[in-house]
């Protein structure tokens, strides 16, 4: 690699975000400085670190226990949505069947939903499991049905030319038509699943029962702490930021021979 | 000038004729009238689930050898019949036999048929050896002896070296190439192609015209061609069947008797300009016979 660093399309990528971070959070920090805004109101940049620092293990492990019922939810609502999914394409009674209550899990709020299943759930961490679920698995379950279903027309009946076997048709036309569909649900469904676990990590923390980096928030809104409020509060958009990035590498990885549809 | 037309309206009658075998291919003009049936479509219609009649009944026999075009003004169910013949759809009434057999009998030995589209239908994830390879891998053969032959057929359209290319990589007409390739790769006996070349330019289109009927010549291919050309159609068929619309149905039948391999010389000789005003002449009176207000006069 003999081009310049400035040529590289990993930092022509990466240099603009990084540009405009570093200009917003000197004025942020300039601005708290200079206004001399307090701390407890509004920190500044470098408060916040500083509180990130200090309460760095208490943090983590509250971030540890927020990623575990992300991620588990996560690998439930990819596991059960593709096989819901794969459901759904046997059979058009099955889809018509259950497709208004996979709805209807999507369209009622987590945060509605969630203190009832607190109460139900003995162990807060399988409440909290379940929450994210509920909320993370209607992309897998849509954007997979969508993509089984999307076949070229002209290549099912390529295959019912050549004879191939439901079997064959599924494994070499069905389910690479649906990749790409699968991949962009994936991405949906990370960072929702995130979501649903913070949402019922404050409804749980609410009920006293302490988990996960909502429950920090909350503890320090309570004891005026807004700087760890704040350090909290980037975890979580870190962990986001890092689902997402994941999820499109790993699309890119699985996709990259041909790309995504769209750009051919 | 009409009256001096070699056509005659299509003749509805029973296709019977006795048992021949199949000729030795030798280079005559064209098959002999007596060569065995490929296809016989015996009264087949097809009505729509809306109620459209994409067919009215239709005889028709594609005799071994032949090379037989379809051609007619867009919806007059050319697309329909290629896809009876192809299996992928069921006549409302009548039927078909293939080689003299049900369905059930084709892709034994010297009963292999293969169709091609108007798009290439290749899968995009899928390297143009690995489409190619598709049909055979569908069919069980091993990588041992499929992959000289999914060579020797993407050799044989001129895409040797782009075996590892992916499709979106190659051109329109590299990619029509490679579904031809994959048609032949089974080593078929009938080749079904539904416009294939219909949306490449002329250019690229009269050069995949003249390497087709090379290969029909040289592998004795039977070929069933749907084109909305009449130049592609002169150039390549023994035999044209021009279809009207409304309902869909043959409308009259222009054999194209001049010697194989035709080449550059035959486009440009005075018969192929004469053939071509023949089947523009009866196309009109096709386009004329399908519409709507006369079809009940016409037909
Ligand atoms: N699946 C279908 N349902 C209803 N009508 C159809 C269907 N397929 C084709 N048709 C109709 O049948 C007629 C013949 O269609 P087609 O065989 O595609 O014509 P061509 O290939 O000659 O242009 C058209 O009028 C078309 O609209
Ligand atoms: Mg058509």
């Amino acid at each position: 690699m003999k081009r310049p660093l400035i040529r590289d399309p990993w930092v022509q990528a990466a240099l603009p975000p990084l540009l405009v971070g570093i200009v917003v959070l000197s004025l942020w920090e300039a601005a708290c400085r200079g206004f001399a805004i307090p701390e407890y109101l509004f920190p500044a940049p470098s408060v916040i670190a500083a509180s990130l620092v200090q309460n760095g293990p208490d943090l983590l492990r509250a971030l540890w226990s927020t990623m575990r019922v992300t991620l588990i939810a996560f690998a439930l609502s990819t596991v059960l949505g593709t096989l819901v999914a794969f459901l759904f394409v046997q059979s058009r009674f099955i889809e018509r069947g259950f497709f208004p209550y996979a709805v209807m899990l999507q369209v009622t709020p987590v945060v509605a939903v969630a203190p009832l299943i607190i109460i139900l759930v003995r162990d807060t961490q399988v409440a909290l499991v379940i929450c994210a679920t509920i909320i993370a698995i209607f992309p897998m379950i849509s954007n997979t049905t969508v993509g089984l279903r999307s076949v070229d027309p002209g290549l099912a009946n390529l295959m019912r030319v050549y004879r191939a076997s439901r079997m064959q048709t599924l494994l070499r036309l069905r389910i690479p038509s649906a990749l790409g569909y699968f991949f962009a649900g994936l991405r949906i469904s990370s960072g929702l699943a995130l979501i649903g676990a913070v949402v019922a990590e404050f409804v749980a923390g609410t009920g006293g029962r302490s988990a996960g980096l909502a429950y920090e928030i909350l503890q320090a809104g309570f004891q005026l702490d807004i700087p760890r409020m704040f350090a909290a509060l980037s975890l979580i958009t870190a962990a986001g930021i890092l689902l997402f990035l994941a999820m499109s590498g790993l699309s890119r990885l699985a996709l990259g021979s041909w790309g995504d549809p769209e750009r051919v | 000038m009409m009256a001096a037309l070699a056509h005659t309206a299509y003749p509805r009658a029973a296709q019977a004729e006795a048992a021949s075998p199949a000729p030795e291919r030798v280079m005559t003009t064209r098959p002999a009238a007596n060569a065995a049936p490929a296809i016989e479509i015996l009264s087949a219609e097809k009505v729509f689930a809306d109620g459209t009649r994409g067919l009215a009944p239709v005889d028709l026999t594609v005799r071994e050898g032949e090379f037989l075009s379809l051609i007619g003004p867009s919806g007059c169910g050319k697309s329909t019949l290629l896809s009876l013949v192809a299996n992928l759809n069921e006549p409302s009434d009548g039927r078909l036999l293939w080689w003299r057999g049900g369905f059930d009998g084709v892709g034994a030995e010297g009963r292999r048929m293969s169709v091609v589209f108007q798009d290439a239908t290749l899968m995009p994830w899928l390297r143009i050896a690995s489409n190619v390879r598709l049909p055979l891998d569908l069919a069980g053969v091993r990588r041992a002896e499929s992959a000289p032959r999914v060579q020797a057929a993407l050799e044989g359209v001129g895409l040797g070296e782009k075996g590892r290319s992916y499709p979106r990589q190659l051109s329109g007409g590299m990619r029509m190439r490679a579904a031809i390739a994959r048609g032949l790769v089974t080593e078929p006996n009938l080749l079904l192609m539904d416009e294939p070349f219909g949306a490449l330019d002329e250019f690229t289109r009269n050069k995949l015209d003249a390497d087709l009927v090379d290969l029909w010549w040289r592998r004795s291919l039977t070929v069933l061609f749907v084109t909305h050309s009449i130049y592609e159609a002169v150039f390549l068929s023994t035999r044209i069947v021009v279809m009207a619309a409304r309902p869909g149905r043959i409308f009259a039948e222009l054999t194209i008797d001049e010697p194989h391999p035709r080449g550059d010389a035959f486009r440009r000789s005075p018969c192929f300009a004469e053939y071509c005003q023949r089947l523009s002449a009866l196309l009109t009176e096709a386009s004329l016979a399908s519409d709507p207000a006369t079809t009940e006069a016409g037909a």
